[in-house]
């Protein structure tokens, strides 16, 4: 693997997940801290009554927020595979923008565990947080 | 693991209105009922290249197995309780047994094995063909009666299950 700390552009590297892109996620990085934002659309939505943002997509864009922070601290390009995650839902997500942030709780050689947290208006009220194990890949079994 | 219960086309069209006519999302990811019976579901994605999670590979996103599931889990709770309410996941955790086959469509099961007055408990499995063959599983909470909401086509469609039930 290359230099682990090089930073890189993660706009990019979203770009190669087209799921990002169908959820309007994307990153709004500055210096080493990175925010993820997943803009409002009527497609999101789960409960229209409410209405609220689909509890799926809110776990989906905690798990990209995971992914992206560990590829940004890991500097490899290839993406980290989830093993497991558990998704704590605390607010309705409401019709609005939803940001996110990830922090690597520990990062060892094939697995990593991190926290995420997801919040709207207010940062001190999370939607929803998770927390997971991921499998980072070494260069062999990218191949694999 | 094969259901028993046989869906009528009001059945079906009952939980279709429910399912994917009143949740964008669903309609979204093009979702379909496969079936359903008491406390359980079956729900189907398409496999699109709008969900890959990975470019070189074109596998999906863990995260719309986790919605998926998610939705399945929600269906089954629906379908476990005696009058249509509100419900909102309390917690869901997916552990991920391997990669879904980029190309292919995924199933998903879900079945609330108990509710309380406030609480349902769900577990889920997503596979492609082989229920004992999973992609991921899940086990879940969720609060009942939520907020004064109630999902439209709930009651219609467990109406028509139960006079199924009766005539079957």
């Amino acid at each position: 693997m290359s230099d682990t700390k090089t930073p890189r552009d993660l706009n990019a590297f979203i770009e190669g997940i087209p799921y990002a892109r169908f959820l309007g996620i994307s990153v709004d990085q500055k210096g080493n801290e990175i925010t993820t934002v997943m803009k409002f659309d009527q497609k999101l939505i789960g409960n229209p009554l409410l209405p609220a943002l689909h509890g799926g997509v809110i776990g989906a864009f905690l798990e990209m927020t995971a992914i992206i922070q560990l590829a940004y601290e890991t500097g490899s390009a290839a993406i980290p595979k989830p093993i497991g995650l558990t998704v704590d839902y605390l607010r309705s997500g409401k019709p609005i923008d939803t940001y996110a942030r990830a922090h690597i709780t520990k990062q060892g050689r094939r697995v990593a565990t991190v926290h995420a947290e997801a919040w709207q208006e207010d940062r001190s009220k999370p939607i929803a947080t998770t927390h997971g194990h991921f499998l980072l890949k070494t260069g062999e079994e990218a191949e694999s | 693991m094969a259901a028993e219960f046989k869906m009528t086309p009001e059945t079906m069209m009952a939980l279709k209105e429910m399912l994917i006519q009143h949740v964008p999302h669903m309609r979204a990811l093009g979702v379909e009922i496969v079936n359903a019976a008491p406390a359980q579901a079956w729900l189907r994605v398409p496999y699109d290249e709008r969900f890959i999670g990975n470019a070189e590979t074109g596998v999906i996103h863990g995260g719309v197995i986790t919605t998926v599931l998610d939705n399945t889990c929600g269906m089954a709770v629906q379908l476990a309780m005696d009058e249509p309410q509100a419900i909102a996941t309390l917690d869901l955790r997916i552990d991920y047994m391997k990669p879904a086959t980029p190309g292919l469509a995924l199933t998903t099961h879900a079945h609330c094995y108990k509710t309380t007055r406030n609480i349902a408990f769900v577990r889920g499995t997503a596979y492609h063909t082989d229920i004992n063959d999973p992609i991921a599983s899940c086990v879940g909470t969720f609060m009942i009666g939520a907020n004064r909401t109630v999902p439209t086509g709930v009651a219609a469609a467990k109406a028509f299950m139960a006079k199924q039930k009766k005539e079957g």
